[in-house]
């Protein structure tokens, strides 16, 4: 699976910003089609975006789109124009039921078919930001084989909600909570919001910790400058990964003496331990912290 | 003509002079005494004081061909050398050349009394539009660059003589005893006025701040000043210095700056005694901010902080990183506030800090800098002085003396600036040779001098994103495409002097 723990939106009508995607560490980058570009602009934003993903040839982060929602006259030329360029995926704003991912499924397949592509190639990362889209996140999370992350949008919550967002965020824990359950039971990673205040860095760490100790897995954002924060707040630390170094040892020797629990240091080492080891392992060689292959037969037993 | 080391073509003479071209950064020698001033003997109870601009040019017998000074502490706020020069028009003086230590935007005003033969020459690097309107051919007027170090050599030397300085003094007395931290045109540090002080025929000291005897601090002493002058205003205050200097915000600077402070601290400097200096760049200060981060989190104690010094150091001075900051010039408020306050926050002047020929200069105490440039080519060569049009728009700065003192010399720049490659085949025009420059640190990329072999290794340990240059030049040329080459005609209109006074190149008129 991969680590999406940053995912930074830029204007697909800026072609400054956009030339400037391949030097930014974010896992994910999303060229946004939606609201950061006015209606006179989105054609030249389509053209923008696939020329830019075409010349993007030698990635070194997932690129989504995402493309305006599917009950606007754009969203048909979006996936027109940009699919053919390749990018990983679509951000699908609005998700407000599981009908609208459905429907997107179907589109990409028609796109996939016409392009001679692997069907099933892109993926989606629908937004749910409204109530609607709360209520309806369960049935959501499981409307496609494409989803890889179910991602929350605050700003739009708070809109259909009818108010503020606070920078302590009360008025979104339900919402949160509900969001990173649908995610986890169906599998996918979680994405919070963006934050918008792009000079508080404080509040975005605290904001970051806050949904890391929920449950989800990366973050939304806006800026560059927000990527260091998230990704801090989402390395493991030193002190995590030698840990999960040491319950990988001790695993492998249970497993050497045909068991798969065994102790260390006192407490138990059982296969959710050993799960949430390799899971710091993960996160660590993906952040250069460390060097480890990581076998699934160490995780899991053999077969 | 021939061809200097960097295989620049350099005319055997230029207006009279015989020029010699450059060789390397290290060797070429004074083969003279220091220059000196006449004594006099003043007598106890004459006034200094002078009623008029006009008055104090006839006190010291300015004549048609001589030089006059001035500093460029008040940078683009100064009024006065704009006022000396219409002066010099009314009085019919013809023939005058400018030695400031810097030519600024604001004296563009001068740029009717170049055409009207007042000023014939201008023996420094100069900022705007002068020197733009030089380059294109439009305004004769021949340019000598040279950086702060060069400069402070070539009064020394006598290369250039000053007939007459006018040194702006934000803070005067009647005997001319001045500073720059008081008054309403403080500017801080004067250090690059001591070197006129020192050398110049005459000296007047210009205030719009007379104090009652005596001035304190005294930055310049009165045993050093001829005359003294008290005129309404020296200068715009709001264009003196910043209110503040700013980290850069833009995303892509800051990453600059990230990969910058990471290459610091993998070169095994950042320890004890670790000394430093950046310019006033969003980018250079970004990374001073970042060191001073790494620096408390580490608990490392640096020695010196120099060059032109911001509310940034002021910082690390007063949390004990720093014992002193060596200040040639102050580049914003809190800077002059700690120069008035901080015992180790010393004002020096810009022979002290890098004038080749003297007996040691605080750029080779130097451990690490942080420089900026318009272009850089494969072989680390740097220009600071023309833009990619050629026009010749910047003055040097200390930027090639700073980078021949220190151990590691760290080039910042955006990979590509406004579609254009910042590293190229070859510079436009060369500042600062490769020879001296150790690292350029981009937003795509990190290029590391051959001759550093440990370092490339530390960074590749480290993750970082460490290119060969010559790859690195064609990654982004192929994003960018080959900038169409700027024509030039053959005319030399200006000199490019390196630190020791030989010739790294010469700027030659745009073809229009």
């Amino acid at each position: 699976m991969n680590l999406r723990r940053s995912l930074l939106y830029v204007p697909g009508n800026m072609p400054g910003m956009l030339q400037n995607i391949p030097v930014f560490e974010a896992d994910v980058v999303m060229i946004d089609l939606e609201d950061a570009v006015p209606l006179l602009e989105k054609d030249a934003a389509r053209l923008l975006t696939r020329n830019f993903l075409q010349f993007y040839q030698d990635r070194n982060k997932e690129m989504f789109v995402r493309i305006n929602a599917l009950d606007t006259p754009y969203a048909a030329d979006d996936l027109r124009e940009v699919l053919p360029a390749l990018p990983d995926g679509i951000r699908l704003p609005k998700a407000d039921n599981p009908e609208v991912v459905e429907r997107l499924h179907t589109l990409l397949t028609e796109h996939e078919e016409r392009l001679g592509l692997k069907i099933g190639r892109f993926k989606i990362i629908p937004s749910i930001e409204s109530a609607q889209g709360v209520l309806n996140c369960v049935e959501t999370a499981r409307a496609s084989a494409r989803l890889v992350a179910l991602a929350f949008g605050a700003e739009d919550f708070t809109a259909s909600m009818e108010i503020d967002r606070t920078k302590s965020g009360e008025e979104l824990f339900s919402a949160r909570t509900q969001v990173v359950w649908a995610a986890k039971a169906a599998g996918l990673q979680a994405i919070d919001s963006i934050f918008a205040d792009v000079n508080d860095m404080d509040a975005l760490r605290a904001e970051t910790l806050l949904v890391k100790r929920l449950g989800f897995t990366g973050k939304s954002l806006v800026n560059p400058r927000q990527i260091d924060v998230i990704h801090e707040v989402f390395r493991p630390s030193e002190d995590e990964i030698r840990h999960a170094l040491e319950v990988m040892e001790a695993i492998k020797r249970a497993r050497e003496m045909g068991t798969g629990v065994i102790s260390l240091k006192g407490k138990m080492v059982d296969a959710p331990v050993v799960r949430r080891a390799a899971r710091t392992i993960r996160e660590g060689v993906a952040f250069g912290m460390l060097e480890y292959d990581l076998s699934d037969e160490v995780i899991h037993g053999e077969k | 003509m021939a061809k200097n080391s960097l295989g620049r073509e350099i005319p055997e003479q230029w207006r009279g002079r015989p020029l010699d071209p450059y060789v390397d950064p290290w060797n070429r020698k004074p083969e003279v005494l220091r220059s000196t001033r006449p004594l006099v003997r003043h007598r106890r109870g004459d006034s200094k004081l002078l009623p008029s601009l006009r008055a104090a040019i006839e006190k010291c017998e300015l004549k048609n061909g001589m030089n006059i000074s001035t500093h460029h502490a008040l940078r683009n706020g100064d009024y006065l050398l704009n006022l000396l020069v219409k002066e010099l028009d009314c009085m019919g003086l013809r023939d005058i050349g400018i030695a400031a230590s810097s030519v600024h935007p604001v004296h563009a005003e001068i740029i009717p009394y170049i055409r009207k033969g007042v000023i014939t020459r201008i023996e420094t690097g100069v900022n705007g539009l002068i020197a733009e309107l030089v380059s294109k051919g439009e305004l004769d007027c021949p340019i000598v660059v040279r950086s702060h170090g060069g400069r402070a050599r070539s009064l020394a030397t006598g290369e250039v003589e000053v007939h007459a300085a006018f040194i702006a003094a934000p803070c005067c007395d009647i005997t001319g005893n001045l500073n720059g931290v008081h008054g309403p045109s403080a500017c801080g540090s004067l250090g690059y006025a001591h070197v006129d002080a020192r050398y110049a025929r005459k000296v007047v000291a210009v205030t719009d701040n007379l104090v009652r005897f005596p001035a304190a601090p005294i930055s310049i002493s009165q045993s050093e000043v001829d005359y003294v002058l008290k005129i309404e205003s020296l200068g715009d205050p709001n264009k003196i210095v910043s209110t503040t200097t700013r980290l850069a915000r833009d995303p892509a600077a800051l990453l600059i700056a990230k990969y910058a402070s990471e290459v610091i601290e993998a070169s095994g400097l950042l320890k004890d005694d670790f000394s430093f200096q950046t310019g006033a760049g969003g980018t250079s200060l970004a990374v001073a901010d970042l060191i001073h981060k790494k620096m408390a989190a580490k608990k490392i104690k640096g020695s010196f902080g120099c060059g032109g010094i911001t509310g940034y150091f002021v910082d690390m001075l007063e949390q004990g990183y720093f014992d002193t900051l060596f200040d040639v010039q102050c580049f914003d408020l809190k800077a002059v506030e700690s120069l008035r306050r901080n015992p180790g926050h010393r004002e020096i002047s810009a022979s002290l800090y890098a004038n080749p020929y003297n007996r040691g200069e605080v750029v080779d105490m130097l451990d690490c800098v942080i420089l900026g440039a318009t272009e850089v080519d494969v072989n680390f060569n740097v220009n600071v002085n023309t833009e990619s049009s050629g026009l010749l728009l910047h003055n040097t700065g200390g930027h090639c003396d700073v980078a021949a003192g220190a151990k590691l010399a760290i080039v910042v720049a955006p990979a590509i600036r406004g579609r254009l490659p910042i590293i190229r085949d070859a510079v436009t025009t060369v500042t600062t040779p490769g020879e001296t420059v150790d690292v350029i640190v981009t937003d795509r990329g990190i290029c590391v001098a051959d001759r550093h072999v440990e370092l490339k290794k530390e960074l590749l340990r480290r993750n970082l994103p460490l290119k060969d240059i010559h790859q690195f030049h064609e990654e982004i040329t192929r994003i960018t495409g080959e900038p169409r080459p700027v024509e030039f005609d053959d005319e030399v209109v200006a000199l490019i002097e390196y630190r020791d006074g030989s010739i790294i190149d010469v700027v030659r008129r745009v073809h229009e």
